[in-house]
């Protein structure tokens, strides 16, 4: 599904990703380990162009969307986020931070239908294989409705379903990143990039945060996880992913890295960290 | 002797002010002297609060071109313009703001305008100069992880700067937006300088019907203040309403 094809990445002089290649098929739970500094967070962040690529390709659906031409909008509706930080919009309640994106999404859609269905008398002048009228399925009472639902259907999952109306500042952090998590959900992504999820959380928190992690893992959601957590990398990772120098230095599945990693580097990190 | 004194006394500080407040009611009520001081009140009003909401709008234009990320020609060009349109703005006084457009600005391009639309006008574009840099202080100071999450969920700059960003900057730069707004209303006393009716010109004719300056500049003053005290408190209260999602319920 994302081919990463020689990712480079630099911010002035200072090189963080020298050519990175990874291929991550649908299903695939990736974890990410390394040291700080390493350039996993970038590597995760360059993956949906929140920093922009200073060169190679990655290809997602067979789009190059490092490619600045590209409307990249429409690409990271299909790659869902979670940050450190939560970053839950401080200004919307509970269930408006998951019902946004949907809604804006839906609306914006209409509006285009509407527009080229109204223009298309005129366009169809000039064609010699005549359109029809795009039909509009939904009015906006309906794009709303259905996201409300859909948003209260993912706060039920998480187990929120009470705090619907609530401001995020009056969650606790775990509840916080469930919220983000559900708000990444509500686009029907086709694949979760995950940075650092629970680094920004209580130990008490951080199990809540990794069961519904889990239990997306169960349910086949491809995702990228960025994480210090070695016990769920263990568990539920398909591949593991260990990056120093802006490198992938090693790939391999979770029972073979830990058991017998091929690396001096990865040996030397396990040891520190296990 | 001794009892002149008191009696003196209270001719100075009783007398004259209670001859001067006769002649001001008179001036205010009988020679219809109220219609000009509602005129100048309704006009000062007019004026800051059409300036305001035009300085808003300006602002958070300039403001938003401002913090966009640079790496474009377009992106550049439009902050030289910016720059150039605040640094006027801010560099003149108002009331050589209103000359320049009123005396040389509409002849040179032959625009029929009043000195209140004149007024509104140039209260727009001036506060609009010092809003933006207000506003870019507020877009600052919204979280940058806000804009990123806008946009890893899809959304545009502009949509996620409109939902989400200005939102929250408006909202911590609410109390300098009021003061903003507090400043317009005083300034709007330099308006008599194109010709346009305020509270100055308009005291300052019962003034000079009644030949008597005391009162009627005390009571401009006073309704100045009033005005200012009513806004202030108006401007609590919305804020305490933008503060609902800060609070822990």
């Amino acid at each position: 599904m994302i081919d990463v094809i020689d990712l480079k990445k630099s911010f002035g002089k200072l090189d963080v990703l020298k050519g990175v290649n990874v291929t991550i098929a649908k299903g695939d739970i990736v974890c990410v380990i390394g040291p700080s500094g390493s350039g996993k967070s970038t590597f995760l962040r360059c993956l949906n162009c929140m920093e922009d690529p200073t060169g190679g390709k990655i290809i997602f659906h067979g789009v190059n969307i490092a490619d600045m031409k590209v409307d990249i909008n429409i690409h990271r509706r299909k790659m869902g986020m979670v940050f450190q930080q939560f970053n839950l919009f401080a200004n919307k309640t509970v269930i408006e931070n998951i019902m946004l994106a949907p809604v804006h999404v839906g609306l914006q859609d209409l509006r285009h239908a509407k527009t080229a269905n109204f223009f298309l008398p005129l366009t169809n002048l000039f064609r010699k294989n005549k359109r029809a009228k795009a039909e509009i399925a939904a009015g906006k009472a309906q794009i709303k409705a259905e996201a409300r639902a859909n948003a209260e259907r993912l706060l039920q999952r998480i187990g929120l379903a009470d705090k619907a109306n609530v401001y995020p500042s009056t969650l606790s952090g775990g509840q916080k990143q469930r919220v983000a998590i559900a708000r990444a959900l509500a686009m029907n992504p086709d694949v979760i990039l995950f940075d650092e999820p629970t680094s920004a959380l209580d130990p008490e928190m951080v199990g809540e945060v990794l069961d519904l992690m889990k239990e997306l893992a169960a349910d086949g959601m491809t995702m990228v996880v960025v994480t210090h957590e070695m016990g769920f990398a263990k568990e539920v990772a398909s591949r593991i992913l260990f990056m120093d120098e802006g490198r992938i230095l090693e790939e391999n599945s979770p029972a073979e890295f830990f058991a017998n990693p091929k690396q001096p580097r990865t040996r030397e990190f396990l040891s520190k960290v296990l | 002797m001794t009892s002149i004194i008191p009696v003196l006394l209270s001719k100075i500080v009783f007398n004259t002010p209670i001859k001067a407040v006769n002649k001001f009611l008179d001036t205010l009520i009988n020679a219809k002297g109220y219609v000009k001081v509602l005129e100048g009140l309704q006009n000062t009003i007019v004026i800051s609060v059409i300036g305001l909401v035009i300085g808003i709008l300006i602002g958070t234009l300039i403001a938003t071109v401002r913090v966009v990320p640079k790496y474009k020609v377009l992106p550049r060009v439009l902050n030289g313009i910016c720059s150039v349109y605040v640094g006027f703005f801010r560099g003149t006084p108002m009331a050589v703001q209103l000359l320049l457009f009123y005396y040389v600005m509409l002849p040179l391009f032959g625009i029929p305008m009043s000195g209140l639309d004149v007024s509104i006008l140039v209260f727009g574009l001036n506060s609009g100069a010092y809003i933006s840099e207000l506003m870019r202080a507020g877009i600052q100071s919204v979280d940058p992880g806000q804009m990123e999450a806008g946009r890893a969920v899809g959304l545009s700059f502009p949509v996620t700067m409109i939902k989400i960003v200005i939102p929250q900057a408006v909202k911590n730069i609410l109390p300098t937006l009021g003061n903003e707004f507090i400043a317009l209303i005083k300034e709007t006393s330099v308006v008599s300088f194109v010709g346009a009716a305020n509270l100055y010109t308009a005291f300052n004719m019962i003034g000079s019907n009644s030949y008597e300056f005391m009162v009627p500049f005390l009571v401009m003053a006073l309704i100045y203040i009033v005005v200012i005290m009513l806004i202030t408190l108006g401007i609590k209260i919305m804020e305490r309403r933008l503060q609902k999602s800060d609070r822990r319920n």
